[in-house]
Parts: C-alpha cells; sequence; structure tokens
C-alpha cells in the first residue's frame, strides 16, 4: 500500500513535471503568423442585453442578444447559443454575461452586467462595510458646466435620488471630490473644484443629509476620468464624486 | 497697446492717408520700447569678451573642471541680457592667466572690438581648486583693472560652477548695476519620481534635485525671501494644506492648516507674512498670516473662487490675486487689507499673477480668447500696473502658465505645455532669449525664482 501510494506520487510528480517541460518548450515555439484575414467574410457583430440591468436577489432579468456574420456563438457561463434570442436568468449574484461570435470574418464580443442587490437587511447589518459597488449604485455622480460650479437643473434628480440613500443608511459618512477638466490653469482649477464640491455637500444638506456626514476634497485638474481632449471627455471630468468616508 | 491702436485708427480719420501711416508705424515703434523694467534690458550693451581661463596645474582634474568653468562664466555672462558676447572663436588665440599675459590692444582691435574683457586662471592642488579671476577695460589701457578676484574651494564640478556664478555675479553688478542672478535657485514641480514632488535647481537648469518626498501631490513652491523654506500645497487624506519643507534642515516641518481646501502660498518680500487661499467658509478666499502660521486674518469676500495671491514686493501693501467672481478668472489687484480691489484684465482667461521685484508690473497667463471652442492661446503676457498697458512675450508655441520674476526683474521663468507634457522655460522680460530649462524627464511645471 505504501509501495503503490509512493509510486502513485511519483507518477504523479512526473506526470507534472513532463507537462511542465511540453508546457515550456510549447512557449519557446514560435507562433504561427496569424491567418491574414480573408477580405471577402464580413466580420461578425455581436450585441448583448440584460433588462433590468439591476435586480434583488430571488429576481429574475431576460438576457437578448444578436449576432451576424458569426457560425460559433457562445454565452460564458451558458454554452453555445443560437445567433440570436432571448433568455430569462436568475443569478444569486452579480454577474457578467460574456457574448462571443465567431466567424469567418474574425470575432466579436459585448458584455452585459446584471447587478443582483443583497437582501436589504443585510446591507443595513453591515453599514460600516458597505460595499463601494452598492454605494456606486445607488449614489451617482454630479455633472458640471464648463468654468461652472452651480447645480444643473438635470443633477437635480440625482442629488435627491443620492439624498434619498444617505438618509436611509445614516452612518455612511461621504466624501466628495471636486473635478475639473483639463484646460485652464492648475491653482484656479483646484478653487474652483472646491467649489463644486461644496456646491454638491450644500445641495446633499438642502436635501436633509447631516453636513457632519459630508467632506469635501478638490482634484482640480489632477486626476481626470478621461484624458481624451474632447467636450465628452471633459464633461466627464468635470463633476462631484461620491465615495464612502473610511 | 490697445490705446495706442484705438488713436491710430481716430487719427486715420481725421488726417491724410499718409500721415496715419507715419502715426501708425511710430506708435507700432513705441509699444515694441514702452517695456522698460528700470533694468538696462534694451540700453546699449557692452561688448564683453570672456577668454578661457588659464590651467595652472597639471592635475588630471584641471581639465574637467576648467571646462565647467569656462562653460558656466560664458552662459551666465550671456544669459544675463545685458552684453553684446564677443564669440569665442573671436577672441586672441593667446589665453592669459594673469594681468602681464594680457595684450589688450588685441582684445579692442577687430575681430574682437571687446568694451572689456574677463580672464583668469584656474588650478588644482590637493583637492583645493582656486581661480584667479580679473575684469579688465580694454578701452582703457592706463588702468584697466576693473576686477581682480580670487576663490578656492573643494575641487568638484558643483563647486566650480558655484565659483564661475559667483564671479559672473561681480562682474553683472559692476557693469549692469543691479546684483546679477547667477547663484539663485530655481524650485519648481516635476514628475520625475512618479509623483508631483517639489524640486530645486540652479538658475540655469543644472544641479537639478528632489526636495519632497509627499507620494502624493505638491504643487505651488514657493521659496521663502531668505531661502530658509519652501511653502507649498500638498494633497493629504484630508485634501489640501499648505506644507513647509526647511532647507536649514532638509526636511518638512510641521505648519498649522487652517481646514478646508488651503492652496497657493505667497511670501511677503519681508518674509513676515504669507498669503493663500483657503475654503475655511466653503468658499475659497484669500487670506493672510503670519510666516509661522499664526494670525490667520480674512482678506476677500468674493462668491466663487479666489487663489494665487502674490504680493507686492516693493511695498507688501497691496496683493495682486485670481478671482472668478464674474466668471472666467480676472487679474485684480487690492490693498493688503482688503480694500480699492481694482480689475485689471478685461476679459478671456488670466490667471497666475508674479508681481515683479520692482513693484512696476504684472506678469500672468491670459488666454484672450477663451472658451469652448475658441482657437485662443494661453501665453504670458506683462501689465505696467500705473498705465495698464500690456504686452505679449509668448507667441503661438504650447500653452505657457506660472511666471516669475528673477530678482533682478531682467527674467521671466515659466512652464511651457505642448501635447500634455510640460517644462520649465526662461526668457528676458521683454520676450526675447527664450529657452528651456528643465531637462531629464518627466513633466516640470510651476517654477518658482528665489528671492537671491
Amino acid at each position: 500500500m505504501q509501495v503503490n501510494h509512493r509510486k502513485y506520487i511519483a507518477s504523479i510528480v512526473s506526470l507534472a513535471a513532463l507537462l511542465t517541460v511540453a508546457g515550456c518548450h510549447k512557449k519557446k515555439a514560435v507562433p504561427p503568423p496569424p491567418p491574414p484575414p480573408t477580405a471577402a467574410a464580413p466580420a461578425p457583430t455581436a450585441e448583448i442585453t440584460v433588462n433590468p440591468t439591476s435586480i434583488n436577489a430571488g429576481d429574475s432579468a431576460v438576457l437578448t442578444w444578436k449576432t451576424t456574420n458569426a457560425t460559433d456563438i457562445s454565452i460564458e457561463g451558458v454554452g453555445q447559443v443560437a445567433s440570436s434570442g432571448t433568455m430569462n436568468v436568475k443569478p444569486t449574484e452579480s454577474t457578467n454575461y460574456h457574448l462571443i461570435a465567431r466567424g469567418d470574418g474574425g470575432s466579436a464580443d459585448a458584455t452585459a452586467r446584471l447587478t443582483v442587490n443583497a437582501p436589504q437587511q443585510q446591507s443595513n447589518l453591515n453599514e460600516q462595510n458597505m460595499d463601494d459597488t452598492l454605494f456606486h449604485q445607488n449614489v451617482h455622480d454630479i455633472f458640471y458646466d464648463y468654468d461652472s460650479y452651480e447645480i444643473r437643473p438635470d443633477a437635480q434628480p440625482t442629488i435627491q435620488q443620492d439624498a434619498a440613500f444617505l438618509n436611509q443608511h445614516p452612518n455612511i459618512k461621504v466624501v466628495i471630490g471636486g473635478y475639473c477638466d483639463e484646460r485652464g490653469s492648475t491653482e484656479y482649477n483646484l478653487t474652483l473644484g472646491e467649489n463644486r464640491a461644496n456646491a454638491a455637500k450644500q445641495a446633499l444638506v438642502n436635501a436633509g443629509v447631516s453636513p457632519d456626514r459630508l467632506r469635501t476634497v478638490s482634484y482640480g485638474k489632477e486626476k481626470q476620468f478621461c484624458t481624451d481632449h474632447t467636450e465628452q471627455c471633459w464633461q466627464q471630468n468635470r463633476r462631484a464624486q461620491f465615495n464612502i468616508d473610511r | 497697446m490697445n490705446s495706442g491702436r484705438r488713436q491710430s485708427f481716430f487719427s486715420l480719420r481725421c488726417f491724410l492717408f499718409f500721415v496715419a501711416i507715419l502715426t501708425f508705424s511710430d506708435l507700432c515703434a513705441q509699444s515694441q520700447d514702452w517695456v522698460r523694467t528700470g533694468t538696462n534690458l534694451g540700453a546699449a550693451k557692452i561688448r564683453l569678451a570672456v577668454a578661457n581661463f588659464k590651467p595652472t596645474t597639471t592635475d588630471p582634474e584641471t581639465g574637467e573642471l576648467k571646462n565647467a568653468f569656462d562653460t558656466t562664466l560664458f552662459n551666465d555672462l550671456s544669459n544675463a541680457g545685458i552684453f553684446d558676447m564677443v564669440s569665442k572663436s573671436m577672441a586672441p588665440p593667446l589665453m592669459p592667466g594673469s594681468p602681464q599675459e594680457i595684450n589688450l590692444a588685441q582684445w579692442s582691435a577687430a575681430p574682437s572690438n571687446a568694451d572689456m574683457v574677463a580672464f583668469g586662471a584656474i588650478g588644482v592642488n590637493s583637492g583645493k581648486v582656486t581661480v584667479l579671476g580679473y575684469l579688465f577695460d580694454a578701452k582703457n589701457q592706463q588702468s584697466p583693472q576693473i576686477l581682480g578676484k580670487q576663490y578656492s574651494d573643494n575641487a568638484n564640478v558643483n563647486n566650480v560652477r558655484n565659483i564661475a556664478h559667483r564671479f559672473a555675479d561681480e562682474i553683472i553688478t559692476r557693469l549692469g548695476g543691479i546684483a546679477g542672478i547667477c547663484e539663485t535657485k530655481i524650485y519648481y514641480v516635476s514628475t520625475r519620481s512618479g509623483n508631483k514632488e517639489i524640486w530645486v535647481m540652479d538658475y540655469d537648469g543644472e544641479n537639478a534635485h528632489q526636495l519632497t518626498h509627499l507620494g502624493t501631490i505638491a504643487l505651488s513652491p514657493r521659496v521663502s525671501p531668505d531661502n530658509s523654506r519652501v511653502a507649498f500645497s500638498g494633497l493629504g487624506k484630508n485634501g489640501w494644506s499648505i506644507k513647509m519643507y526647511s532647507l536649514l534642515l532638509n526636511r518638512l516641518v510641521s505648519f498649522p492648516s487652517p481646514g478646508g481646501t488651503t492652496v497657493s502660498p505667497a511670501w511677503s518680500s519681508d518674509g513676515s507674512k504669507l498669503a493663500l487661499s483657503t475654503s475655511i467658509t466653503g468658499d475659497p478666499e484669500i487670506y493672510t498670516m503670519s510666516g509661522d502660521g499664526t494670525g490667520l486674518h480674512r482678506v476677500t469676500a468674493f462668491h466663487g473662487p479666489d487663489v494665487s495671491p502674490v504680493w507686492n514686493p516693493k511695498t507688501n501693501a497691496q496683493i495682486a490675486w485670481v478671482s472668478g467672481r464674474t466668471g472666467l478668472p480676472q487679474i485684480y489687484i487690492m490693498d493688503a487689507d482688503g480694500a480699492n480691489v481694482q480689475r485689471m484684465t478685461d476679459g478671456g482667461y488670466a490667471t497666475s499673477p508674479a508681481w515683479s521685484p520692482n513693484g512696476q508690473f504684472l506678469a500672468f497667463a491670459w488666454n484672450r480668447k477663451y472658451g469652448p471652442g475658441a482657437p485662443g492661446g494661453q501665453d504670458i503676457y506683462i501689465m505696467d500696473i500705473a498705465s495698464r498697458r500690456w504686452t505679449q512675450l509668448t507667441h503661438d508655441s504650447g500653452r505657457c502658465d506660472f511666471p516669475s520674476w528673477s530678482p533682478d526683474s531682467r527674467h521671466i521663468v515659466f512652464q511651457r505645455e505642448d501635447g500634455g507634457h510640460s517644462e520649465i522655460w526662461t526668457m528676458l522680460a521683454d520676450g526675447t532669449e527664450q529657452h528651456q530649462l528643465s531637462h531629464g524627464g518627466g513633466s516640470n511645471s510651476m517654477p518658482n525664482w528665489s528671492w537671491k
């Protein structure tokens, strides 16, 4: 028995060694050049959506996908699927549905994320350790006009939702970061970012959140969310960001 | 320049066409001329020759030290902006090491045509370098000597460069009437280590080294007038506060923080006070405090950003700063107690004021056609405070910001950003002789010229 056991281990070790050597050898080998793209075959496309994008544990959501020019279609975790279709899913935790479509013209992929909210009681119990993801699902950043720190009308509903969540979770403290786009001067942007963070703070206070729970930090143009030199990108960078203050 | 153009167009209506043309060209000539910093910039330049110094020892180190000395001395005198330098290729072939060896007639004759000659000798003996430096008036054969100096220090390149700076400053002081700036330093922000930290380099861009190791973000270094401390803005867990680095202890020293976003410190020229921007009230305002951080005193009360204060270094009775109370940032000045607020810029996006040491000018960054989609460039301007006439110093070459004056008011150092990468440049206060100072990697920004 003892001897057998040893033999067993020895064979596993040698097998592992063989595999390792083989593996190493494989890596050394020059990979074959990628096949030249065939101009004739059109590139596949892939689209996947999930509705709703956020559910409570125990609920289900509908996954919808569509592909073109693909012969081999699969969704990770689900397996082979038809070129298009719908499906009910009921995951117990947040899941990324990754659709891969392969065809003669190459491959395409798309991802849909379904967020599963933990049961309400649980989040109340764990307020001190609240998950950042959960926080950001409920407390959204707000955005500003160029060279302005006024809360825009389109940010008011966001502020109301943010305040409602914060009022439901009175033990969370929040740090508000004020951000500016890359244009303009460093020192001036630090104060503009401070004005933005303070405007967001004041809006939350007006919506019933205690000022003792809110802290502001300006990042001016020192940290950017998006680095392209486009208005779309600049808009992303002109914001007040809310984070749990730990 | 503005009003000048308007006048000339007015005269165009009233006078004959050719008269108007004459008037206009005359005004243009004046607008080029009015920038007089009172520092001999633009005056007739003295033609100065600098001989290569004669090696007096055969120590193997001598060659390297002599090269460093010759290069530094020539660049220093050339950078000064008040000399017409004789090219070294025009110097007489002999290397004079002492007053006995110089033939002044050769130097004052063509092709060098020198008014003045700097020359001397350099030697290394048992680890010590000794430099003898002379300045002779080539047009005064009877008693030509203006300066005779001897320097000695441990033999290394940095010390030799320092000796060259000291000798150059003696020459500039004697011939230019104002103390030279060759021994001054430039404090700045560099990302060379990975984070934005405070660095320092010699005024000529050499000898760069890192001061702070905050590991977060350090901005806006401002050295105290006595060169003992550097105040700057540092990001910590609780946001921005004024940090203080001691140049005597070579470490951070504690400094009280009022809370809120506290940035952009500025020393008064006597070192007794700091002006800064802080948002204790929730809105950034200009405050002053003592140099030790006590006695915080609020100066402004305007809605919106108020930042980047600087004192009038001549009087310490006025402060220039940037306010966004009407929208885009503009430059304002006021008395140090907050009275007599005057707006200086008439539009665009104006930031980063720097008050000239002689009190006469503001240098600042201005984008006169600022706005989303507008093609304007951000350039360095200077404005004569009394007349509010301004002139543009940089043109069409990246986004320029953070001008800082040299103590002699003859030079301005600034940051120039091109494609997200920024470097430190210097120029004469009339916008000429622009050249890059910072080298060696990272992004280099926010220069601050030491007071002496």
